[in-house]
């Protein structure tokens, strides 16, 4: 039976699927009986969806026309 | 909500076309490689911030970045894939533009996390997070949140967790570019996951649940 400091310690390995799956199964099983280990487990993959979403971050205006402008001009294909 | 990662089917797919670009450019057809690169330029953009953290040296070491990768594209092994070769080569660049500006010397004492003897993060937050849709991420105050979390990320938090969990590059390729181990990409991404969780939880988390009763209680970790 696996508690609740072990599911914290493993729970990036837990995410990414990186994990034996004998010990997967046991936080499986823990996490059907903790709340709190639930919710951590639900909001760490939600923000993994949020940060995965790339209209999240900011990029300077006009930033790809000035990339590519300098690119054509170095490479020659302006 | 876009998908974590692309399925594996369109990994091939993308890495097919790839390599037809990347041999395009390397026989002469040097126009192709603005289409390589297009997907990339964002990534390589915030990559070089997350490690800057200044606009205008991020805009011109992205522009030095793609400008030597297309100088060595011949460079790259058939069994390596492009883009974590890219991202290698940004790494690279914004920590010597990084060391030339001496912002190393200003940032490494205060950058350290703190942490617990064992070095791990306890997370605090623990009230339900709602259902996030898709279009709340076009919102000003939901973005910004986001980027000052990502910038709150002590800088070697920071720079895994942009590479593995915002780019979706590997491990394996994450470690190559920043020269870490395998052990320790993953022990600092799981720190970078549960703080970046825990700077957001105040946002998107339901806060009337904190005052339940129920849910309140003793901090088992």
């Amino acid at each position: 039976m696996v508690t609740c400091a072990e599911v914290l310690k493993e729970l990036s390995n837990f995410i990414d699927e990186d994990i034996d799956p004998q010990l997967r199964a046991e936080i499986e099983n823990h996490l059907r009986g903790c709340r709190r280990c639930s919710v951590l487990l639900d909001s760490t993959r939600k923000t993994l969806r949020i940060v995965g979403d790339e209209r999240v971050f900011d990029i300077p205006v006009g930033y790809s026309e000035r990339l590519h402008r300098f690119l054509a001009k170095k490479l020659g294909t302006d | 909500m876009a998908a974590r990662d692309p399925s594996p089917r369109v990994n091939n797919a993308i890495e097919r076309d790839e390599a037809a670009l990347i041999r395009g450019v390397c026989a002469g057809q040097k126009e192709l490689f603005h289409e390589l690169i297009r997907p990339y330029e964002r990534g390589i953009y915030l990559t070089a911030f997350s490690i800057l953290r200044n606009q205008g040296d991020a805009e011109e070491v992205a522009q030095e970045t793609l400008l030597k990768a297309f100088s060595h594209l011949d460079q790259l092994r058939s069994d390596e894939k492009f883009k974590g070769w890219l991202f290698l080569i940004a790494v690279n660049e914004a920590r010597m533009r990084r060391r030339k500006n001496h912002q190393h010397l200003f940032e490494s004492i205060d950058d350290d996390p703190v942490e617990t003897t064992e070095g791990d993060f306890m997370p605090h937050q623990f009230a339900d997070w709602r259902d996030i849709p898709s279009e709340v991420l076009d919102k000003e105050e939901i973005r910004s949140a986001v980027q000052k979390a990502l910038e709150n990320l002590p800088q070697k938090y920071r720079e895994v967790f942009l590479l593995r969990d915002v780019q979706h590059l590997s491990v394996e390729e994450t470690s190559k570019a920043l020269g870490l181990s395998i052990s320790a990409v993953k022990t600092q991404l799981h720190r970078a996951r549960l703080q970046m969780r825990e700077q957001l939880a105040p946002v998107f988390g339901r806060r009337w649940s904190d005052r339940l009763p129920f849910l309140k209680g003793r901090n088992p970790w």
